[in-house]
């Protein structure tokens, strides 16, 4: 029964990398789409759009980084797996459902934010700051499950 | 994900509503003082081609086909746009109409931007191939050939034509399936029976006469509005009262150009809420209804300014802008 402790484990990494990877590039796209309107028309506001385009693919990296901590503690990377009960490898699961699936959701919204605030630069580019706060909100969430995540997963006596 | 598909179209708009004339720009155009001047200003802001000497209709011609191609560019879906191509499509009808009854043919009186260009018109009503037309053409086309030729009365054919392209504007708007486009052909149609009762009143029409004028909308009734302009111009501005058209009222009450004002102020009015939209065709259709208005404004004080009129008459008919 170990193995299936370990098969937990690894799908908690999956879990955090392939939701919040999931969320971040659907994300990026769709403030990428908004980005590409602006710099049609206006190819000088590139860089101020490109910053905020970037702003959902965080959730993407929080992901991998919880992804990456689960597989080092698993004994994954760092050769020989370590020996998990089933119940260690579901506690190991829930860990990484945190930022998996807050990951997911709040990229999407922040896309759309960031989409939105793109708008504010083509429109207002002296309020660039500004603009940058709004999809910058909704990152707190996606913090507070990366926090939570982390904690849970180094937390767990392996 | 359908949502957004007008992420990039609403971006590209939202860059380009910055080049929107403003009020201080049109206050500018006013302060020139000659229509060369305020030519100049325009060119200045990027307005006409590249014509070292460019004439009002020239410059004007083009704008108006740089708006549409930056919403052809844009637009994942052109046919949301039908409402705002049908009066050129049955301008057409009507022309190619009394064009073929009467025999006597004029090149410029049709517009080639639209789905059946002025040629192509002339053709299917020259042949009578009407079922090659699309909507409810085929039998307007119809009865709008039968009334020239059996009653030879001008006005009859064209509140057919009229009547059918306000109906056609109707049910292109609830086909979009997009709230404002809409609300933007309802709206459409509902000023354009207005207008119809105001001029049927001051001109003494039948009750019959208007009821084949006007089109059914959601926002007016037809019934009343036609008894109102059968009682005299106060009821018609009285039953407007009652209505989300009250301030038309009011203009109708100060001067036929203040209402004909008011129409197009209350369009931007209602559009003016798009320009905090991000993911909905809104504010296309915003930009388009903007461009077209500013287009007119310009026209009217280019004209006022070529004429001589003074700037009170000029500033009487000039648009709210949508920046």
């Amino acid at each position: 029964m170990s193995e299936l402790g370990i098969v937990y484990a690894l799908l908690g990494a999956a879990v955090a990398v392939l939701l919040s990877g999931t969320g971040s590039a659907i994300g990026v796209g769709i403030a990428g789409q908004a980005a590409s309107g602006v710099v049609t028309e206006d190819p000088s506001k590139f860089a101020k759009v490109l910053i905020i385009q970037l702003l959902p693919g965080t959730q993407g990296l929080y992901g991998l980084l919880i992804g990456f901590i689960t597989l080092s503690k698993i004994g994954v990377l760092g050769g020989g797996l370590a020996d998990l009960s089933v119940q260690t490898g579901l506690l190991i699961l829930a860990a990484c459902l945190p930022i998996g699936v807050v990951g997911l959701l709040s990229a999407i919204a922040q896309g759309k934010t960031a989409a939105a605030a793109i708008g504010i630069v083509a429109k207002k580019p002296d309020q660039f700051g500004k603009a940058m706060l709004f999809p910058a909100m909704v990152e707190t969430y996606a913090i507070l499950a990366l926090l939570i995540s982390f904690l849970s997963v180094t937390g767990i006596q392996v | 994900m359908s949502n957004t598909k007008y992420t990039y179209a609403v971006a590209r708009i939202r860059a380009l509503e910055t080049s929107l004339l403003d009020d201080a720009a049109v206050e500018q155009l006013m302060g020139c003082g000659s229509a060369g001047q305020a030519l100049q200003l325009l060119a200045d802001r990027g307005w006409g081609g590249s014509s070292a000497e460019p004439d009002m209709e020239s410059v004007l011609k083009c704008e108006e086909e740089k708006t549409w191609q930056v919403i052809r560019d844009v637009a994942p879906d052109m046919s949301v746009f039908d409402v705002l191509l049908y009066p050129r499509l049955y301008h057409n009808l009507k022309a190619a109409v009394k064009a073929v009854c009467t025999g006597v043919k004029h090149p410029h009186i049709f517009y080639d931007d639209c789905p059946v260009p002025g040629k192509e018109m002339m053709r299917i009503v020259e042949s009578k191939e009407f079922s090659r037309l699309p909507g409810n053409m085929p039998r307007t086309a119809r009865e709008a050939m039968d009334i020239l030729l059996h009653t030879g009365d001008g006005q009859l054919c064209d509140i057919c034509v009229d009547r059918a392209a306000l109906e056609a504007a109707a049910e292109a708007g609830k086909r979009s399936g997009e709230r404002i486009i809409e609300e933007y052909a309802d709206t459409t149609v509902a000023i354009a029976d207005i207008k119809i009762a105001v001029r049927a009143q001051k001109t003494g029409k039948s009750a019959e006469f208007m009821r084949s004028a006007m089109a059914e909308c959601s926002s007016l009734n037809v019934g009343q509005l036609i008894s109102a302009a059968l009682a005299g111009a106060d009821e018609i501005a009285q039953y407007l009262q009652e209505t989300s058209y009250a301030g038309g009222a009011e203009a109708l009450r100060t001067s036929p150009s203040a209402f004909e004002r008011w129409c197009d102020n209350r369009m931007i009015e209602i559009l003016k809420p798009q320009k905090y939209e991000t993911f909905s065709v809104g504010p296309l259709l915003g930009y388009l209804i903007a461009r077209e208005n500013e287009i007119k404004t310009v026209r009217i004080i280019l004209t006022g300014k070529k004429n001589g009129f003074p700037d009170d008459a000029i500033r009487e008919r000039i648009r709210e802008m949508y920046v």
